[in-house]
């Protein structure tokens, strides 16, 4: 494709010509951030969505490993090397918006445990090294070490607990950054609730991004998953939207918000946008059997939620402080470029990843000697051949038929 | 040192005239140029500015802004490498040597203190220091020495406390009697008194409270070892029984199949 490959290239040409200004001349050279808006998009964006978008990795790993959910198996390498690579750009991000980036490791030997920000540098670090680990089992297949995938596969369901852990500390302490911030953002986005609506909203829009990867590794790599399997992440996704859903109106109502949520206010109309286009709608898409049995509603479904996740973290970090800071923040053209060649740097380095390792390998060709003795398929033929199913399955298994109807 | 015995620093409304002369000895303490009379904001340049602001009544007052050397300070508490520190003298100073630039401190910093040298390819993190090494000479701070009205007087935390209390009792109709930075956030150690009610105007907000801002988030990072362990042991239990869970029933299965359930995976290819 001439045309993204001509996109790909001006992106990162244009971001090398914006990184040596950035660093010879400092961050006011490139960026709109003032001392009333010290975050901008790269904290905002890069950082906050960066790792939410990444959450994938450690929802499906602990999926498949921890409740030996054998069917999502193909999708665990994917979700394994765009966690990586996420956690890489964020990392790299990063070192953008640091004012003193050469100080990076501090954390490392300054310890200041009262930090959120100290927490989240060390889960960050771990997580990292937890995904880099996992990830080498590729590697050293690619590379036939035979004893070293031996090695990586006996310590994989520890790695996966590890990972598990990390996330659900660091990616909560996202939020929980901002709970030091009252009477500066918004009350319709300050709420104690914070951690736990960061943490549920990693997990839909992991959930979301899988679907959404799927879709475009079937676009340019001619790979995908099978209908069935995204159809089960979807109703997943229904799943956790709701819970989100659900947490983001209790707690309007207890705190006496909702009335505010509805005023039509800057702040309302924000919440409103963020709410009901990516909360409300890819729910009630979802919900609908016509959509979710078609890989166009689904896509659309998960785009919304992205879309969503991404507005929300926005008001979060960005528009929620413009009544308290006044005046406006928006992006300058080169912040927005420095991050656009992040994202073209992501997909490129996924491309190169899924052409040059075994990353599809358990989907469909595994040789036989691989397979687990036992799939579960096997194990509900007799249930399922009298076709009933249990409630847990049909929530979160949703097991087709051996004809791939649901 | 006990917050009570700490330097600090109590400004009065009623006595500024907005003159400047505070902002023009700041400057030249910290070896910073420019004409103090321009200065509209604190800036990297700049760590005190000086304005007048309008009673409810219409008079005119002078009031300066500066960083309020918080009992706990909010800037210090969310500095993941300690470059913002407590002195036990009072002062809240700033290390650039440890500073990874992340910003934190200022979106933290309740009063919208803290400045950064944006056009720096080194950038610092800017705010006013009360002067540590001339309180530990014993002498003022260089704003307190150049005020010409006593608007800005140094003495320890409990002094300068009895003070506003005696000046409220002196000119009872001249004050609102309260004093802004004695319990706010735990307590700030430059504290303001004024004619009027003025806790949005010097950024006391009613809903920071009266506890330090740090207790908001400590209260969820204190309870990490717990979540980690919890998290930790639920999911090992949950691996442990799915494991169990599908061998019984695979088990069972090739049972009832009449197959050997080692080869069932195999025996499908
Ligand atoms: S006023 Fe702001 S910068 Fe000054 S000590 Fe308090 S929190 Fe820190
Ligand atoms: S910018 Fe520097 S001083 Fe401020 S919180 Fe970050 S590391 Fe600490």
């Amino acid at each position: 494709m001439p045309f993204w490959r001509g996109v790909f290239y001006l992106l990162i040409a244009m971001g090398l010509v914006l990184t040596v200004v950035r660093f010879s001349q400092g961050l006011g050279s490139v960026t709109n951030l003032s001392d009333s808006y010290p975050w901008g998009l790269w904290v905002g964006f890069d950082l906050l969505c960066g790792v939410g978008l990444a959450a994938g990795g450690f929802v499906i790993t602990a999926v498949v490993y921890i409740f030996h959910i054998e069917r999502m198996r193909p999708i665990v390498r994917p979700a394994i090397i765009t966690a990586f690579l996420g956690y890489l750009l964020v990392s790299a991000a990063l070192l953008f918006d640091l004012g003193r980036p050469w100080n990076i490791w501090h954390p490392l030997i300054l310890w200041n445990p009262s930090s959120v920000m100290f927490e989240v540098a060390w889960c960050v670090m771990l997580y990292s090294t937890v995904l880099g680990l996992e990830f080498s089992g590729m590697v050293f297949e690619k590379l036939r070490w035979k004893r070293a995938v031996k090695v990586q596969k006996m310590i994989s369901v520890p790695l996966v607990i590890a990972g598990v852990v990390l996330s659900t500390l660091h990616q909560s302490s996202l939020g929980t950054m901002y709970l030091i911030m009252p009477g500066k953002l918004h009350a319709l986005w300050y709420t104690p609730l914070l951690p736990l609506l960061f943490l549920v909203s990693a997990v839909s829009v992991g959930l979301a991004m899988v679907i959404i990867e799927s879709k475009l590794s079937a676009r340019s790599l001619g790979m995908s998953l099978e209908v069935p399997l995204l159809r089960t992440i979807g109703r997943a996704l229904v799943g956790v939207l709701g819970l989100f859903g659900f947490l983001r109106v209790y707690d309007l109502l207890d705190r006496g918000m909702l009335a505010e949520a509805f005023s039509f206010s800057y702040e309302s109309c924000l919440f409103l946008v963020e709410f009901g286009l990516g909360v409300v709608l890819p729910m009630a898409l979802l919900l609908i059997p016509k959509i979710r049995m078609s890989t166009r509603g689904l896509y659309a479904g998960a785009l919304l939620a992205v879309m969503g996740f991404v507005v929300n973290r926005l008001n979060v970090s960005l528009t929620g402080f413009e009544t308290a800071q006044g005046g406006h923040y928006i992006p300058s053209w080169a912040e927005v470029a420095i991050t656009m060649m992040f994202v073209a740097l992501g997909f490129a380095a996924f491309r190169f990843i899924a052409k040059h390792f075994p990353v599809y390998a358990e989907h469909g060709t595994t040789p036989p000697s691989e397979v687990p003795s036992v799939l579960p398929a096997d194990i509900e033929e007799p249930v399922a051949a009298n076709g009933v199913k249990t409630t847990w399955e049909r929530t979160f298994l949703d097991l087709p038929d051996e004809a791939g109807r649901l | 040192m006990e917050a009570g015995k700490q330097h600090a620093i109590l400004f009065d409304l009623t006595r500024c005239s907005a003159c400047g002369e505070c902002v023009g000895a700041c400057m030249e303490k910290q070896g910073f140029e420019g004409d103090y009379e321009q200065v509209k904001d604190l800036s990297a340049t700049s760590y005190t500015a000086c304005r007048n602001v309008v009673a409810p009544d219409d008079e005119e007052y002078g009031l300066r802004n500066l960083c309020r050397h918080c009992v706990e300070p909010t800037c210090a508490s969310v500095c993941p490498v300690t470059a913002l520190e407590k002195t036990p003298e009072g002062p809240v100073v700033y290390d650039a040597s440890k500073c990874m630039g992340c910003r934190y401190c200022m979106t933290a910093c309740p009063f919208n203190i803290p400045r950064y040298e944006w056009d720096s390819p080194m950038p610092e993190v800017r705010k006013c220091d009360m002067c540590h090494d001339r309180l530990a000479k014993g002498e003022v701070t260089a704003c307190a020495d150049a005020c010409p009205n006593e608007a800005t007087v140094c003495g320890t935390r409990d002094e300068l406390i009895a003070d506003a209390r005696e000046r409220f009792k002196e000119d009872p109709d001249d004050y609102h009697h309260h004093i802004y930075g004695e319990h706010e956030i735990g307590g700030t150690n430059v504290m303001f008194i004024s004619p009027f009610p003025a806790e949005t105007l010097l950024g006391y907000k009613p809903e920071l409270g009266t506890k330090p801002l740090s207790e908001r988030t400590w209260r969820v990072l204190s309870k990490i070892p717990n979540i980690a362990i919890f998290a930790g042991a639920t999911m090992g239990a949950l691996w442990w029984l799915t494991a169990r869970r599908d061998e019984v029933r695979a088990h069972e299965a090739a049972k009832r199949l009449g197959v050997d359930p080692k080869h069932n995976g195999q025996a499908r290819q």
